[in-house]
């Protein structure tokens, strides 16, 4: 028998709620956004542990989507850091509170 | 009472994936410097992944190293080290007390709530009629045949939402403030000025004066 699913979804909440704390705690842009990274995994992890106990492929195939999701997010995310760090060298997401260069 | 209904090694194997990844993901919310969270980062996936190949998901376990931890987090290094923001961004020093601590607080009620809901018995759903997942083939033929016949329209879908990335990353790494660069070239001045005169949709008249 394998592990039961009651555990996975456990360590995936605990994944998550540091992945949320780690958001709203820190103000470094970067680090920021490997907490939402954080979150992401949590979630895949609840889908593919929901496909294991009820014998749906359709978990897994939402995983794989929110893997393309995600390297699109980062790219674009990563570029827009870039752009505000070429702006004002430094900065953290206080800085970038106005949302206007 | 996990030991209980699970066989060893898999028990085994659950404890050292959960303890790899609870703490790389405090290593990325504690570490001080950016670098030190991307590394902890890669931790975190890693357990993820072997987590994935416990409850035979074994493709998808090896798309998250290659994708997660061989490109994700590779683009996260490279733009650590092109801005140079890789000095120690110190926890302590921001002052903002009240937003942590009712973040932390707020933290806490989300995870009693969530393991309330996950260990109770709401989390019911109708079992696949199709068979046991891990008998009907391999992982990789069950996760195509279901990615090309029942999920072809939203995977034409991404390959769309990737073009717009791909585009909007080259958009927004582009330069643009080119005026502060220097004097403009003389050529750059009239072409400058034709296509002024060409966007306000007046008669294109050439310049050498024919």
């Amino acid at each position: 028998m394998t592990v039961n699913v009651s555990w996975y979804l456990t360590l995936a909440a605990i994944l998550f709620t540091i992945g949320a704390v780690g958001l709203l705690v820190r103000r470094n842009v970067l680090v920021m956004f490997m907490c939402v990274e954080l979150m992401l995994n949590a979630a895949n992890l609840t889908f593919v542990s929901f496909a294991r106990s009820l014998d749906d492929p359709a978990g897994q195939v939402a995983v794989f989507f929110v893997l393309v999701v995600a390297a699109a997010e980062v790219v674009v995310g990563l570029g827009i850091i870039v752009a505000i760090f070429r702006r004002r060298p430094g900065s953290t997401a206080d800085d970038a509170h106005v949302l206007k260069g | 009472m996990l030991l209980a209904s699970a066989s060893i090694p898999d028990a085994l194997t659950f404890i050292v994936a959960a303890a790899i990844v609870i703490i790389g993901a405090l290593g990325v919310v504690l570490a001080t410097n950016p670098i030190h969270s991307a590394l902890m980062l890669v931790m975190t996936l890693f357990g993820v992944a072997v987590l994935f190949v416990e409850e035979d998901a074994q493709f998808l376990a090896a798309v998250q190293v290659i994708v997660y931890a061989g490109a994700i987090v590779v683009l996260f290094l490279f733009v650590i080290m092109l801005l140079g923001v890789d000095r120690p961004d110190a926890l302590a020093a921001d002052r903002h007390v009240v937003q942590r601590t009712a973040s932390i607080v707020l933290g806490a009620a989300v995870l009693v709530e969530v393991i309330l809901l996950g260990g109770g018995h709401w989390t019911t759903g109708a079992r696949s009629v199709s068979g046991s997942l891990t008998n009907s083939g391999s992982n990789v033929s069950i996760l195509g045949k279901a990615l090309f016949t029942t999920y072809l329209l939203p995977f034409e879908v991404t390959s769309a939402l990737l073009v717009v990335a791909v585009v909007a990353a080259v958009v927004l790494a582009r330069r643009t403030d080119q005026t502060s660069t220097g004097e403009p070239e003389v050529g750059e001045v009239e072409a400058t000025e034709l296509r002024a005169v060409r966007t306000e949709g007046a008669v294109i008249v050439s310049r050498d004066g024919e």
